[in-house]
């Protein structure tokens, strides 16, 4: 039982970068944007936060700065593509790469230092429960924050009045430009969210996961971000089941060494990737299905017509 | 004249390379229907979209209700009870209709039982609609339906319409118009604008007329006709085509139970289709947009092909399961719709964009290599039979004007002496000019005994050329029947797909009054 309760532990750190990284992305795409330097935006995040927390010794420094490191970064995006009309997979790419190097610059001083444990929730009886205490009421404060955020970006997109906006910009931005609703402006303000959201993801690898700084330590995540994106077929609450079961599958690869299973481990560790494209692969073959819910703008630039 | 409602004075716009509105004045009564006439090109949508708000003035000054009236957005304009129906229509597809109506208003107004009021307007104007249908599913009619809703919601004094009905059944035209009569009456000014006489004539009580960007006349439409609006708008007289039939020969394309799936999510799928086009003949396609031509077009090219190969034929012989080089090799050649993007590479030159589609039929390329010279030479033959205005042939196909380009398209296929010709929509959005010159070719070319196939929405094209005239509604077309023993109102029914066109059940249409 109790290595039952590890193993679910074990998922929920896993997941929750994916988490944030993936409903920060999907309400990108869903403004009909495709930004691919998730994998840029979230270790830039991840040495933000992981930095200023160990110079200012206070996490919500730390958890704040990576949140704005991130945003920034996509506020660069944002100028290049929305305002400068850069070709969106050209740029993307380019910000990962940009923010793989910055991060290993940034973070020279920072290898082989530790950030010490990160606040916990703590109720009284309910954290001390045995064994469901500690999975659902003793996970760090990120987490909750993780699945709140999912909850509120499927409440923003199905009951608000910007929800809708944003998924009619995403649909067909000539229209909305008609209609009179700044198209540039909204998705910068998703774009900035997204980034916002990858940089924090990030930072919870750093400051909560590991914790510690390692070059490179992001590992492809805000590549699988990416396609759980896909894979939920833009919706939040599938983003969200999506994310753990990587996770799962993540931890599955670190516990059946435990259990005696004799497999390299180079095949463990290709199989979150090898999942990610089965999964695109099965999805991806009921064209209408997906094209249902894919934002019809994605990655089509925007210029009003004067 | 009533009081009036919004008076323009001297409203100049210039746009690099044109100056699309030049001092223009007119008022617009309240409870006036306005007419707004012009060609593709005359101005009418800059103009509409600087009263909407979408783009500001240069010059000029508006006042509405006698106020100084400049509004920044459109949002700002809705607010003064303006209202806009919009020529290509402002909805999303993927969110339903009471999501796209909500969108279109201002946030206090979109706030409550939207659906409720929904439903109340839209019954008490006789425009039924279900508030939680998703805008893909419905009919280009039923969108218009939910764009007018959209404005009638939000009280408007003005609507604008641009060009409201060219995607419209003449039936739909018909409850369009009953609409706009008892909008007028209750106060409601109409500012319409089209480039259909006959239909202004029929509704509108005043008309300013554009060119070039410049009013060029005012008149009151009931008392002129379509010819006189026609002459005023084009500043020249008219010569109807020639209309002389010729005497069809032996078929050349047959289209034999075609059926196919569409490819887009939206799309029609195309449902048995049967046709016969003979050498020296005619024959158009009517319907409303979205009823499969499109998807019609790219089983006639090949770009999808048929699941038999039968399903066409070429003099006979199956080429269904052909690719496009294939069939132009057998000798079907096409214009599809879409000038710039599918008919010619809008970034290559005039010399490669010939090489593209007419690579075998002339002789442009030998073991993988392309002989230019020869290529420059067919280009510049086209350029000079079919009067395409252009600085030369190494110009890229983007810098021609809409008319010179179609020219060019259509040139470069009848060129190719082609036994089947396919064009869809020959003279969307083109010149007066060019059109008929357009359409003048096409007819010279079914005289030298090609088998032509035109499929379009503008049926005072199709009655002008064709020899037989086929419907499409639903994906599945009706027979082909001579132009003589077709009216306006049954080719309307047939779109509408009330009646699938068979020879017993020609006699039940009214009869003509057109």
């Amino acid at each position: 039982m109790e290595l039952v309760v590890n193993i679910l532990l074990g998922i929920v750190i896993a997941a929750t970068p994916l988490v944030f990284a993936a409903i920060g992305e999907l309400v990108v795409e869903k403004s009909g944007v495709l930004n691919l330097g998730v994998e840029g935006m979230m270790i830039v995040g991840a040495i933000a936060g992981f930095s200023v927390t160990i110079e200012s010794g206070n996490y919500l420094a730390g958890v704040i700065s990576a949140i704005a490191a991130g945003a920034l970064m996509a506020l660069l995006f944002g100028f290049l593509t929305q305002t400068l009309f850069a070709n969106q997979v050209a740029t993307g790419l380019a910000l990962t790469m940009f923010g793989l190097g910055l991060a290993a610059l940034w973070g020279q001083d920072y290898s082989g230092k530790a950030a010490g444990n990160f606040p916990r929730l703590d109720l009284p009886v309910l954290s001390d429960l045995p064994l469901v205490g500690k999975l659902l009421f003793g996970q760090d404060y990120l987490v909750y924050l993780s699945i709140l955020l999912v909850v509120g970006v499927s409440w923003f997109f199905r009951k608000t009045r910007g929800g809708l906006i944003v998924r009619a910009i995403g649909e067909n931005h000539d229209a909305a430009h008609a209609i009179g609703y700044p198209v540039v402006l909204y998705r910068y303000l998703a774009l900035m969210f997204g980034g916002a959201c990858a940089g924090l993801g990030g930072a919870y690898l750093s400051v909560v996961q590991t914790p510690f700084w390692a070059e490179g330590m992001t590992a492809g995540r805000g590549w699988i971000a990416l396609a759980l994106v896909v894979f939920a077929a833009w919706r939040p609450g599938r983003a969200l089941l999506g994310a753990y079961l990587f996770g799962g599958i993540t931890i599955l690869q670190l516990h059946s060494q435990g259990f005696g299973v004799k497999v390299e481990a180079q095949y463990l560790s290709m199989l979150p990737y090898l999942a990610t494209i089965a999964v695109l692969v099965i999805i991806s073959s009921d064209r209408l299905k997906v094209k249902l819910n894919a934002p019809a703008c994605l990655t089509q630039p925007f210029r009003a017509a004067t | 004249m009533p009081e009036p409602l919004l008076e323009l004075d001297g409203i100049t716009r210039a746009f690099p390379g044109v100056l699309a509105n030049d001092d223009i004045s007119f008022r617009v009564g309240e409870g006036e229907i306005h007419a707004l006439l012009g060609e593709n090109g005359a101005g009418k949508s800059t103009l509409v979209k600087i009263i909407y708000g979408v783009l500001r003035p240069d010059a000029g000054a508006m006042t509405l209700r006698g106020k100084p009236f400049a509004p920044h957005r459109p949002s700002e304009a809705r607010a003064e009870g303006i209202g806009m129906i919009f020529q290509h229509f402002s909805l999303f597809e993927a969110l339903t209709v009471a999501e796209n109506i909500a969108l279109g208003m201002a946030p206090e107004l979109a706030k409550g039982d939207l659906r409720g009021r929904i439903v109340e307007v839209s019954t008490r104007y006789g425009l039924r609609l279900d508030p939680d249908l998703m805008v893909g599913d419905l009919s280009v009619g039923q969108r218009q339906r939910v764009e007018i809703v959209r404005c009638l919601l939000q009280d408007p004094q003005l609507i604008i319409m641009d060009e409201p009905t060219s995607v419209l059944t003449p039936q739909e035209v018909e409850v369009l118009f009953e609409t706009l009569r008892r909008l007028a009456g209750e106060g409601c000014s109409i500012l319409y604008i089209s480039h259909k006489l006959e239909e202004i004539r029929v509704l509108c009580e005043h008309a300013t007329i554009l060119r070039g960007g410049r009013v060029v006349a005012t008149c009151t439409p009931g008392e002129e006709t379509a010819r006189s609006l026609a002459e005023m708008m084009l500043g020249e007289s008219l010569s109807p085509p020639a209309t002389d039939r010729r005497t069809p020969g032996e078929v050349r394309l047959r289209l034999d139970g075609l059926s196919m799936a569409s490819d887009t999510q939206f799309g029609t799928d195309l449902d048995d289709i049967g046709l016969e086009v003979r050498s020296g003949e005619i024959v158009g396609i009517a319907g409303v947009a979205g009823n499969g031509q499109t998807l019609l077009m790219s089983a006639l090219i090949g770009e999808i092909r048929a699941e038999r190969r039968e399903a066409i034929q070429l003099d006979g012989r199956p080429v269904g399961h052909l690719p496009p080089h294939g069939r132009r090799k057998a000798g079907i050649c096409f214009v599809p719709e879409e000038r710039l993007g599918h008919a010619a590479v809008p970034d290559m030159s005039l010399t490669e964009n010939v090489i593209l589609s007419a690579r075998m039929r002339k002789n442009l390329s030998r073991n993988s290599f392309l002989n230019l010279p020869r290529a420059a030479r067919y280009a510049g033959d086209v350029v000079a039979r079919f009067g395409v205005k252009t600085a030369g042939v190494d110009h890229a196909a983007r810098s021609l004007s809409g008319g010179n380009l179609q020219k060019f398209v259509v040139g470069r296929e009848i060129m190719q002496e082609p036994s089947v010709l396919v064009a869809s929509q020959p003279t969307w959005g083109v010149d007066a000019g060019a059109a008929a010159f357009i359409q003048e070719a096409l007819i010279q070319l079914a005289k030298d005994g090609t088998a032509v196939l035109v499929i379009s929405q503008d049926l005072d094209e199709l009655f002008a050329i064709s020899d037989r005239i086929a419907v499409i509604a639903n994906g599945r077309l009706s027979t082909a029947d001579p132009v003589e023993e077709l009216t306006i109102e049954q080719i309307g029914l047939r779109m509408g797909g009330q009646v699938r066109g068979r020879p017993d059940t020609l006699g039940a249409a009214e009869p003509a009054h057109a």
